[in-house]
């Protein structure tokens, strides 16, 4: 079938030591799908998002990536302005420290605005007007938008990022552990609102994560890895009501019942 | 009484291994063949155990079946859902097939209404028309208009029920999987569910319903499915 978004082949990456980062990852993404990715610490998980956001290069494998108006393109065949430039536009991806996601020197209005700049928007009415109603749909004051990032909690500054991100309508997400080091009634808060503005904007994403009820929650697929590998890959309500792996069946039944 | 085959399960097994259990295995059924037909309602009965839920979540893909094969009528095709891509088995529960689980499960912060219309912008329904039935279902199901607005999370059980059946029946899906659809309801509200379920067989549902209640299950269904009786054999 045709219309991929993101397409990864064999994806591997061995570190310069020999160590496995991950190895012979293969999935296909389409427009407005969720993909969770799960799996323990040191699983592979964010190798294989580095490789497929272009921040690191596969050793093996490749990713493509469906540029606008060139079809489904390697993404590191792409010249680096041109990466840079999808990096900016069609991508987003939300850092699970906000810190590194965001300009801590820069307003929360401009945080947001900047990345309009960066697909196009020129006039600093559109631009402000558009800064408050992200910040308002990421339920942020609006009163605050001229207050730098360093004066808000963890759980705004994760919001401000998830709004900078999403005012470019980017056409693919990558998360990296969303609501990681946010409180139980903040990450609630988040989850719900990831949930909404996806579905609501149709973005594509990628979330890797180690809590099993952010994929409940939001995506469709997942794929469970261990070892740098997907050991199993389905429905997110079919892989964790009824996992098939020995390794997926140890992680469902790891988790405590509140 | 019914019209075209909208499902047709052929030699369905499902087997669980528990490997944190040192790999013991769990044969729940083997050799199930049945169909169900449009608007025709088939009752699994069985002792508790026996496998209905097992069998009725393997149709909706919930369950992955050890062999065999689930043929549901997609689009105008008959697809074989137990082989199907993840991509199609989300297409064909967005369209082709609804489920009214046993339990409702909650999301932090989204309403009543909006979880009820949720499932027919997911198929396709424009927001604001969605809204409207969501909140027409909820009135014939008796739930309290002040319940509407409020996350379901603090519902009474039957409460949670009829958000379920709303949101399982707001489409008009051509296969049904119900769970104990009327389980924890008042006469009431149960006669409503009855209706409700008797509407979507008028409209040309297919229907595969667990439901211990004999006298609901007299006035849903046409046919039984005794699953008791295709424990796998050793």
């Amino acid at each position: 079938m045709n219309g991929a978004l993101l397409q990864a082949a064999a994806v591997g990456h061995i570190y310069n030591g020999g160590q496995v980062g991950c190895e012979d990852v293969s999935f296909e993404l389409y427009p407005g799908e969720i993909l969770g990715v799960v799996g323990e610490s040191g699983s592979g998980k964010s190798t294989l998002l580095a490789c497929l956001s272009g921040i690191i290069r596969p050793t093996s494998g490749n990713v493509r990536f469906d540029v606008a108006g060139q079809g489904l393109k390697d993404v590191f065949g792409l010249s680096e302005p041109e990466r840079r430039m999808l990096m900016r536009t069609d991508w987003g991806v939300v850092h699970q420290n906000p810190r590194d996601g965001l300009r801590m020197a820069v307003s929360a209005g401009g945080n947001v605005g900047e990345r309009m700049m960066n697909v196009g928007a020129r006039r600093y009415d559109d631009i402000r007007g558009a800064a408050v109603d992200w910040l308002e749909r990421v339920e942020i004051d609006p009163e605050r938008i001229d207050q730098l990032p360093r004066t808000f909690s963890g759980g705004m500054q994760q919001r401000v990022q998830i709004a900078r991100i999403l005012v470019s309508k980017p056409r693919l997400v990558f998360m990296d552990e969303p609501t990681g080091g946010l409180d139980v009634s903040v990450q609630a808060r988040l989850l719900d609102l990831l949930r909404g503005l996806v579905r609501d904007l149709g973005v594509a994403a990628v979330v890797v994560t180690h809590d099993l009820a952010v994929v409940r929650l939001l995506s469709d697929r997942l794929m469970v890895m261990r070892h740098g590998r997907v050991v199993e890959a389905g429905l997110t309500d079919q892989v964790l009501d009824d996992p098939q792996h020995p390794y997926s069946q140890l992680l469902v039944s790891s988790v405590l019942q509140a | 009484m019914t019209g075209k085959t909208m499902l047709k399960i052929e030699g369905l097994a499902k087997t669980f291994t528990l490997h944190t259990q040192g790999g013991v295995s769990i044969r729940v059924f083997d050799g199930v063949d049945f169909a169900v037909g449009s608007g025709q309602c088939v009752a699994l009965i069985g002792p508790s155990g026996a496998g209905k839920s097992t069998l009725l979540r393997s149709l909706y893909a919930n369950y992955l079946p050890s062999a065999g094969r689930i043929l549901a009528r997609h689009r105008g095709e008959m697809v074989d859902l137990v082989r199907a891509e993840a991509r199609q088995k989300l297409e064909i529960r967005r369209e082709t097939i609804g489920y009214v689980s046993q339990f409702l499960r909650v999301i932090p912060r989204i309403s009543a209404e909006d979880l009820v219309a949720e499932a027919a912008v997911a198929g396709g329904a424009a927001p604001q028309a969605a809204i409207e039935q969501a909140r027409g279902l909820l009135q014939r199901l008796n739930l309290p208009e002040a319940l509407w607005g409020v996350p379901p999370a603090t519902f009474s059980g039957g409460e949670q029920q009829r958000v379920n059946i709303a949101r399982g029946l707001i489409r008009p899906f051509p296969i049904l999987l119900l769970d104990e659809p009327t389980a924890s309801l008042d006469a009431d509200n149960r006669a409503v569910a009855v209706e409700l379920v008797r509407e979507a067989k008028a409209r040309g549902a297919a229907i595969v319903a667990i439901c211990h209640d004999e006298e609901v299950r007299d006035r849903i269904a046409d046919d039984v499915f005794d699953v008791s009786s295709y424990k796998a054999a050793a």
